[in-house]
């Protein structure tokens, strides 16, 4: 579990109330949530994700009509499964974990977590590499490199991720504030970045935009080689499911455990429509100028993107997006491997996640596929979301045991770790057997981890009470 | 000093969003708008700092 001492430097956010509810005089207003919500999904990742969806050769109706709909998906799954159990429990989701699975099953479901951010870190490195690509000139990679390509692009993934890492081990209130202080003007330039690109496009008034997007922009033809083919499902799916960590695997438990109320959770709709509508729309925009400005020029290299539309200011901003945010991701990768050694130093495991981050951020690769990373960033960590659904809401009515770990002193509870190892299992199958596409195995995924846990829980719950049974009558 | 900064924060915010616009509409080349972003960029980050999260 990620304990966070309230006794650390004043440099470390403090992360209260731990392994006990959150007390109400340190219950938060709705405002707050917006703003954090707001901040957090305008990240410079979007910058990737929105030049992908045309890599994929999305039309113009499935890709506003999917993303409107995922998003809204994606702010009632926070709304009605996350929020109410949130407010209801008020502990973080480490906490929670633990009551179910036991101590030794959080501890690897920290060092899956631990590492998945690390990845999704280096993508934000990747990210803030290609700004400083702009700057000095550097070769970058192309959509379909996986490897390092050049000595340059090694060189400015290095200094932005050591950059990076040491702010966040040692400053990281300092970014925290550059993030709050930033976020209004960061959403505003991705929207410029919309209306500069719909121009160079040769789109002049606001009447004649959506009949040229349809022909320019999201002109639903055939995918760039190496890319699978989107429809409004998979643009649905990707929006609803790109943070399932966060709303169905229930890691903003955390976080709305501050809520007053529960309906706090529509505050989510200002990062899923501000940065996973807009900003990724507007990204999308400046990639198809891209395309028609310079055809055979496939790569998606946030930097220069931004660069052309918007100048300095741009550079600027995929910088800030791409910093603000992968200092928190390796905070919390940091966390959580701390979790699994709790001797180790914070600053350590911290410098530990952001060398792990910088050298996955080397790799284009994860930054080029980053559609399917988040999903299955996603999928690795929802089973747990759907364990915790369970045992909170169902426990009482299947007659099984709820927080059972805590209750009987068991540092592994099988029925989550099988209903979280089997779920993964038969998911990754699906996707690499049965050639069915990451994007689309998430929900039925989570239906086969809440059922294997009922299952398994009532199962093993019984024969552990007739063993104890047992026992007992030996003993008599 | 706040209530200054808060105006220049409004104003730099307006700059950010405003020259996208009139480039879109025709009325400022790409060269001026980009100028003028960067121009509010700095005004937003040196005037902001002054009231927020303070």
């Amino acid at each position: 579990m990620a304990t966070v001492e309230t006794t650390t430097r004043s440099t470390e956010p403090v992360d209260e109330y731990e392994r006990e509810p959150v007390p109400a005089r340190a219950w938060l207003g709705f405002s707050s949530f917006v703003g954090q919500y707001a901040g957090e999904h305008t990240a410079g990742t979007e910058l990737m994700i929105g030049p992908l969806f045309i890599a994929s050769g999305v039309s113009a109706i499935d890709v506003v009509g999917g993303l409107f709909v995922g998003n809204l998906l994606a702010v009632l799954s926070w709304v009605f499964l996350t929020a109410p159990i949130a407010v209801r429990a008020r502990m973080t989701l480490y906490y929670q974990l633990e009551q179910i699975c036991g101590r030794k099953l959080v501890t690897a479901y920290n060092l899956a977590n631990g590492v998945m951010f690390c990845f999704l870190a280096g993508a934000m490195v990747t990210v803030n590499a290609t700004a400083a690509g702009v700057w000095f000139n550097i070769a970058m990679p192309g959509l379909n490199d996986v490897y390092p390509n050049s000595v340059g692009w090694v060189l400015a993934v290095l200094v932005m991720g050591v950059l990076i890492t040491i702010v966040a081990a040692y400053g990281y209130k300092v970014v925290a504030r550059v993030a709050n202080i930033a976020a209004p003007w960061m959403v505003l330039v991705f929207i410029a970045y919309g209306i500069i690109g719909a121009r160079q496009l040769g789109i002049d008034s606001v009447g004649d935009f959506w009949p040229k997007a349809q022909h320019l922009i999201w002109t639903g033809g055939a995918p760039l080689a190496g890319r699978a083919k989107f429809t409004f499902w998979h643009v649905m799916f990707f929006a609803w499911f790109c943070n399932m960590a966060m709303h169905i695997g229930m890691a903003d438990l955390s976080v709305f455990r501050y809520a007053r109320k529960s309906w706090y959770a529509v505050s989510s709709a200002a990062g899923m429509y501000l940065g996973h509508f807009i900003a990724w729309l507007a990204a999308s925009i400046l990639y198809a100028h891209q395309l028609h400005a310079t055809p055979g020029n496939t790569a998606v290299l946030p930097g220069p993107l931004a660069y052309n539309a918007a100048g300095i200011a741009g550079l600027v901003c995929v910088i800030v997006a791409g910093w603000t945010t992968a200092n928190p991701t390796i905070y919390r990768a940091g966390l959580a491997f701390q979790a699994i050694v709790p001797s180790s130093s914070r600053y350590r495991v911290t410098l530990f996640a952001g060398a792990l981050a910088t050298l996955a951020g080397m790799f284009p690769a994860i930054a080029m596929k980053l559609l399917d990373f988040v999903a299955l960033y996603g999928l690795v960590l929802m089973p747990m979301g759907a364990v915790i659904f369970v045992d909170f809401w169902l426990a009482k009515w299947f007659r099984f045991r709820s927080d059972y770990a805590a209750a009987s002193g068991i540092d592994i509870n099988w029925a989550a770790a099988l209903a979280w190892v089997l779920t993964l299992a038969g998911c990754l199958a699906a996707v690499n057997m049965g050639g069915i596409q990451i994007y689309f195995v998430g929900l039925p995924g989570w239906f086969a981890a809440a059922t294997l846990y009922i299952v398994l829980s009532r199962l093993l719950q019984r024969n552990a009470s007739t063993r104890l049974l047992q026992r007992k009558e030996v003993r008599l | 000093m706040k209530t200054a900064a808060r105006l220049v924060s409004l104003v730099s915010l307006v700059g950010t969003i405003l020259p996208p616009v009139l480039f879109f509409t025709g009325h400022m080349d790409l060269g001026a708008t980009k100028l003028w972003m960067l121009v509010a960029t700095i005004a937003w980050f040196a005037a902001t700092p002054v009231w927020m999260n303070r």
